[in-house]
């Protein structure tokens, strides 16, 4: 069954088609990997299935609703009802501490819970960093936080924009690691990335070059569309 | 954990962890506050504190005999004083001719302690009479008899119903049937106006001079009123008592108007343009931390904020400076009105429980009034900013 569904979507800004009539279906319980160059139009997707930006035209179905024709309000509250979102540089607020940053995602969505954001925490192994502030962990803590935040409300979709840009080799190890749990548990996924690594983790690779899907098989090499046959 | 507590912890955190920025505003506040709260208390209790300093310049009111009547019985004139409120001082004066040697001089009689005490020009050499049979000389007069501290003198007083005729003249054409009655001079009175010329006595002795109950001439009234009360009290004392005539004295009564009205103004100004200052200082400060949060405001947005609750939280911050800043202004500007009024007027000041909440209402509505249009900005911000790396 399709969590997401994307038909012939278009995203033009001017002249530059950022997204050049995109089409893709991910299914409940998937982890999708979307790859492609810088420009690629990797951004723009990731804003418009994460609800921050909304197609030129075409349709964006998410869970049976189409994004598209959502208002802002709407938009905000798809965002906090069926998205998580985990960011390449953390964005935890920098005068809360981890158990609070969680507990901010809580708020916006329901009630805010400090046993269960504490658990959230343990989840990702930082249950003695809880009363840490952003600025007293690690880069490895801090993205691992943005994850318990992620994940505290139970979204339907985790959206990952390039989670593990700004880490190293073993505290990505770490947050693939915990993907991997989040995938078996049913959790659907879709991770924005330009490392192969990452992308080779996934179930399904997306390949984007200049606004269009170039391969949804797994076949991560870029240069299927020749500059020419951009608009 | 409820909302509203997970609320209060995000905005109180706000604060106290960016302590830097947010101190600017909150001393912004808390300083327009204290001078706010301050500049309130004085201008509350400036009609007393001038009152108080106007009493230095003298009466506002005096009540004199009305038409044919000699003078005014005591019965009179605090029949006048109960007709009317706040009357803060009173000194009757009972005026007699008599001489000294056959020279004439005017005696006075009256409260010698109290006049003193709101006389504070007086000059003595000297002391005050003390003691029954001690007079005050003034200092033309004293010159002019060649008077000393210590010094005795007989003064002469003839009754009104002691005439030549039935008196009878002696061979210095001296009128017979004076009272003569030997006085000590404890003190020369220097004031530098016409009470220079007159010698004061104790009411008792006034009284054992000339042989009957005193009968006042002039009532000095020092009443804490407006203008316009005391041209009240003016006329209700002419409703009551028939035998007193109220004057205002009119060159202390429209100087004070004057410099209340003068000041009330000032006042006035300051306390507005304070109120500008708090709100461009808070408003500019609210325009930096908006500026400095877009990219949290932009991952609060893409967490599912919504609008209203960007704002609710900006404005919470402002709020909560506003009132942090309001409470400690209501607490300092009882110091710096305490200040003014020892230092500018030399007296004390009341403390006004009731500023407390007029200043945290005030700091509170200014604050959020400067605060609307960079909450509003705040709204603006893109959540897609977050995905940017920006």
């Amino acid at each position: 069954m399709a969590l997401l569904e994307l038909k012939n979507v278009y995203k033009i800004y001017g002249d530059l088609h950022a997204l050049d009539d995109v089409s893709l279906k991910i299914d409940v319980g998937e982890w999708v990997a979307i790859m492609g160059p810088s420009g690629s139009g990797k951004s723009t997707v990731m804003n418009i299935i994460g609800c921050m930006d909304k197609p030129t035209r075409g349709e964006v179905l998410l869970d049976g609703v189409d994004i598209a024709n959502e208002s802002s309000r709407g938009l905000t509250d798809i965002r906090r009802d069926k998205i998580g979102l985990i960011f390449q540089q953390f964005h935890l607020i920098n005068y809360l501490t981890a158990l609070e940053n969680v507990m901010v995602a809580q708020y916006y969505h329901s009630m805010p819970d400090e046993k269960e954001a504490l658990e959230a925490l343990e989840r990702v192994g930082l249950a003695d960093r809880a009363k840490h502030l952003p600025s007293q962990l690690s880069g490895g803590e801090q993205q691992r936080v943005c994850v318990a935040r992620a994940l505290i409300n139970h979204p339907e979709l985790i959206l990952a924009d390039e989670p593990t840009g700004n880490l190293d080799e073993s505290n990505e190890k770490i947050v693939l690691d915990l993907f991997r749990q989040l995938h078996d548990e049913g959790t659907t996924l879709i991770v924005v990335t330009h490392d192969a690594e990452v992308g080779a983790a996934a179930e399904r690779v997306i390949t984007l070059e200049y606004g269009k899907v170039t391969s949804e098989d797994g076949d991560t090499s870029f240069g299927k569309v020749a500059r020419r046959d951009v608009v | 954990m409820k909302r509203s507590t997970m609320y209060f912890r995000m905005i109180t955190a706000s604060i106290a962890r960016r302590r830097s920025r947010m101190l600017v505003a909150l001393l912004a506040v808390t300083v327009g506050a204290t001078i706010l709260a301050g500049l309130v208390m004085v201008y509350y209790d400036m009609p007393r504190q001038m009152g108080e300093q106007f009493l230095a310049y003298g009466a506002n009111m005096i009540l004199v005999p009305n038409g044919d009547s000699e003078g005014m019985t005591e019965d009179e004139v605090q029949e006048a004083i109960g007709a009317i409120g706040g009357v803060e001082s009173d000194i009757s004066y009972c005026y007699e001719s008599a001489t000294i040697n056959d020279a004439p001089i005017i005696i006075t009689g009256c409260d010698l302690d109290k006049t003193y005490a709101t006389s504070p020009y007086w000059q003595i050499e000297g002391a005050l009479p003390s003691k029954p049979g001690e007079i005050l000389v003034g200092l033309e007069q004293a010159q002019f008899f060649s008077l000393h501290v210590g010094d005795t003198v007989s003064i002469a007083y003839l009754p009104p119903d002691a005439t030549a005729a039935t008196a009878g003249v002696n061979l210095n054409g001296a009128v017979e049937g004076k009272v003569f009655q030997g006085f000590t001079v404890s003190g020369i009175l220097d004031t530098g106006g016409s009470e220079e010329n007159y010698f004061f006595m104790s009411d008792k002795d006034m009284e054992a001079l000339i042989g009957r109950s005193l009968t006042y001439d002039v009532t000095e009234l020092r009443i804490n009123a407006d203008a316009d009360e005391l041209q009240a009290d003016v006329e209700k004392i002419e409703a009551n008592v028939p035998g007193v005539s109220p004057q205002l004295v009119k060159r202390i009564t429209e100087s004070q108007t004057t410099v209340l009205s003068k000041l009330s103004a000032l006042v006035l100004l300051v306390t507005v343009i304070t109120l500008a200052l708090i709100m461009i200082t808070v408003a500019t400060t609210m325009t930096a931390v908006v500026t400095e949060r877009r990219r949290e405001i932009g991952l609060r947005k893409a967490l599912g904020a919504s609008d209203g609750s960007i704002m609710f939280e900006f404005m919470g911050e402002g709020l909560l400076i506003g009132f942090i800043g309001g409470l400690l202004g209501s607490f300092l500007g009882f110091g710096f009105a305490y200040l003014v009024s020892t230092n500018v007027f030399n007296s004390t000041i009341t403390f006004l429980p009731a500023l407390i909440p007029v200043t945290i209402i005030v700091a509170l509505a200014v604050t959020a009034l400067a605060c609307i249009l960079p909450v509003r900005n705040a709204t603006k911000v893109d959540p897609a900013l977050v995905l940017k790396g920006e």
